[in-house]
């Protein structure tokens, strides 16, 4: 059974603007987020998952964006360095919590910047790690080291798709989806190298986050809009589960934004 | 030409950071070199690499290093050059870095000083109170200098290959062989040393007898009456032909007009007597002793001559240096603005001299010894042209170019 980490809605809204999609001027409709949440964390649930709940603070928005808080590998929780002062607050809720819950908190080096499970996701046994405009290189060649893994960086070029799973998912068979143009040459040549069977998503499906998806072993959890993706995967064995995920994407995330593994993969 | 070394770690090779960076490195106009590269042999081990980024102005380059921090890329902590006294004159300590005739800085109390000039085969000694520091050889070094020893701290910048053609040296870097053609690079020289000549830089000929004895002399003449030859170096030889060639005719007593004739060394002998007896070329030249050749022209336009000996020598011109240490000092101060150098038919002073060379001197080197111009160009990678002939026929055509090719034949 996955275990996965969730943090419920309660004080999300769009109070700053720190990525191309999130606009002051167009908030979240509170009622929508509590309801489009709720049917991810039942879906989530439905699909054999452990979800854990991390209490909401105020005053920190993006705290629901759980993927956002670190990475864990086993027993193993390395906290994230956000980028943006505006989320740095939410690292020691989530140190703090994962410590409470019997992980061992491995903390990087202050100066780099890292952002969790959003830059670093495993395929088979690579850790993909996306850098430029929220971690640092750095970071990822610190956590190859505290791992003992195979990291690969890939340089992330288009500012909407500024983490790595808001343009790569990575499946359980070796293969993954991907929206191509949100890499440079070399980071596209680099995951090509790693990745059989690469699905590339349209750029309007792109554009509805479906990159940013949820894989449990043969369900993937993705927000709707993108029928020619889920037919592809559909093809390919994999049980599709759209979700309206219309007012987290208002701030820049979706399904995978908003769900932590726990851990992410057993070992390195 | 402004340099920094970066250091590149973790999965670059197959996150291809490696080659991105220095696909940036070349998209920016700028160059590289790796000097160190450590590849991770398991799975999980991270790779390693050093490099030396140049680019031509220092802001060119700030930004470059900027792009490149995105990357990963850090900038190498830089240390202090390890200096150690001399033990005694004419000793360096041991472990001394041994000088290429590459631009070297080395940096001493935190500050980089450029070793001043470029020597090949040199150690550097370090004048802390006057922050300059030299190319020092054997003979210069004396007991308790400091001398830089090790690597660290000592920083190379090597002279680049030009992206664009902008001469013929950086156009060819490459010897021209026997069978090949050669009128259209001896055309393209001849331009070269026409806009040396209008710049006022200093060209240098280094000569061997050979020039003398396959009478290709005349058309040396022709270059240094036309103003194309400010400095000449020869073997004390060279000029004892030559002299025997203008007073009796004969090189090694043989004819130049004679299609077949027996040589000796009894014509050689008597002309260098009378430069003796004159007391030097110059007054040989005064006393209308001596009226043609290429010593004579040599003294008509001033051009600056260094005569050395060689163990062979039987008697030498006056004003020939036959100390071989004091000949490598004079030979250094003469070459220090030598732009563009001439190595004809000579193997020995042309290696000698390519050795003394700075990086940026241009050098074309003429022999009909193969394996001598490799050796001669091998010094000179970047800058030099090497061409497998007869001097005579190089001289005469590129004197034709020059000049005009009005001479009776």
């Amino acid at each position: 059974m996955r275990e996965l980490l969730l943090c419920p809605p309660d004080y999300y809204g769009i109070e700053y603007e720190i990525n191309p999609w999130m606009s002051i001027a167009r908030g979240a409709e509170t009622a929508i987020v509590q309801e489009q949440w709720k049917q991810l964390h039942a879906t989530l649930s439905k699909l054999n998952c452990k979800v854990h709940l991390i209490a909401p603070q105020p005053r920190l928005p993006d705290m629901v964006f759980t993927a956002n808080a670190g990475l864990t590998v086993g027993r193993r929780f390395i906290p994230s360095n956000f980028r943006h002062k505006e989320r740095a607050g939410e690292q020691p809720f989530f140190a703090k919590w994962m410590e409470q819950h019997g992980y061992e908190v491995d903390w990087l080096p202050e100066k780099l910047y890292f952002e969790g499970e959003g830059d670093a996701l495993f395929g088979k046994d690579v850790l993909f790690c996306g850098y430029k405009f929220r971690s640092d290189i750095q970071s990822h060649r610190a956590i190859a080291e505290m791992l003992s893994c195979l990291a690969i960086s890939v340089e992330l070029v288009d500012p909407r798709f500024y983490h790595l799973d808001t343009c790569f998912c990575p499946l359980p068979d070796g293969g993954g989806f991907w929206f191509p143009d949100a890499f440079d040459e070399y980071g596209q040549r680099a995951i090509r190298e790693h990745v059989t069977d690469l699905i590339d998503v349209a750029p309007e499906e792109a554009m509805h986050f479906s990159c940013n998806a949820v894989v449990i072993d043969r369900d993937i959890v993705l927000p709707e809009g993108a029928p020619q993706l889920v037919t592809k995967l559909q093809e390919r064995g994999y049980r599709c589960h759209g979700l309206p995920m219309t007012e987290f994407i208002k701030a820049g995330g979706a399904c995978k934004c908003l769900t932590m593994f726990m851990p992410q993969r057993e070992k390195a | 030409m402004f340099s920094e070394t970066i250091e590149l770690r973790g999965h670059i090779i197959d996150s291809l950071i490696l080659p991105k960076v220095l696909d940036q490195i070349l998209t920016h106009g700028a160059n590289f070199k790796i000097g160190e590269i450590t590849i991770g042999q398991k799975r999980a081990d991270q790779s390693f690499a050093r490099i030396q980024v140049s680019a031509e102005t220092s802001d060119a380059l700030d930004e470059l290093i900027l792009r490149l921090r995105q990357h990963g890329a850090e900038v190498a902590i830089r240390t202090d050059a390890q200096l150690a006294p001399s033990p005694a004159d004419g000793v360096f300590p041991p472990e001394f870095y041994v000088m290429t005739n590459q631009q070297t800085f080395v940096r001493v109390d935190g500050i980089e000083i450029e070793v001043r000039p470029t020597m090949m085969d040199t150690a550097i000694a370090v004048d802390r109170k006057g922050r300059a520091a030299r190319a020092v050889k054997f003979f210069d070094v004396h007991k308790g200098d400091e001398i830089v020893i090790g690597h660290q701290g000592v920083r190379v910048v090597p002279v680049q290959r030009a992206t664009s053609r902008t001469d013929i040296f950086q156009f060819i870097n490459t010897i021209i062989d026997a069978d090949e053609p050669k009128s259209a690079i001896i055309r393209e020289l001849a331009e070269e040393l026409r806009r040396a000549r209008k710049a006022k830089s200093k060209i240098a000929v280094v000569a061997g007898p050979a020039i003398v004895r396959t009478g290709a002399g005349r058309h040396l003449v022709r270059l240094i009456e036309a103003g194309y030859v400010d400095r000449l170096f020869a073997g004390n030889p060279f000029a004892g032909y030559d002299v025997e060639r203008a007073l009796f005719g004969t090189s090694l007593g043989i004819s130049l007009d004679l299609a077949f004739a027996r040589g000796g060394r009894e014509n050689v002998m008597r002309a260098v007597n009378v430069i003796r007896q004159a007391g030097s070329v110059a007054a040989a030249v005064e006393k209308n002793l001596l009226t043609s050749g290429i010593m004579h022209a040599c003294v008509r336009n001033n051009v600056d001559v260094v005569l050395t000996g060689s163990i062979r020598d039987e008697g030498s011109i006056p004003g020939a240096t036959t100390d071989a240490i004091e000949g490598q000092k004079v030979l250094r101060e003469k070459l220090a603005d030598v732009t563009h150098a001439l190595l004809l038919a000579t193997i020995r002073h042309s290696l000698a001299v390519a050795g003394m060379l700075g990086p940026t001197v241009k050098i074309v080197c003429i022999d009909i010894d193969a394996s001598a111009v490799e050796r001669v160009v091998e010094q000179q990678p970047l800058q030099s042209i090497g061409m497998i002939t007869d001097v005579e026929p190089f001289l005469r055509e590129l004197a034709d170019c020059l000049i005009g090719s009005n001479l009776s034949q």
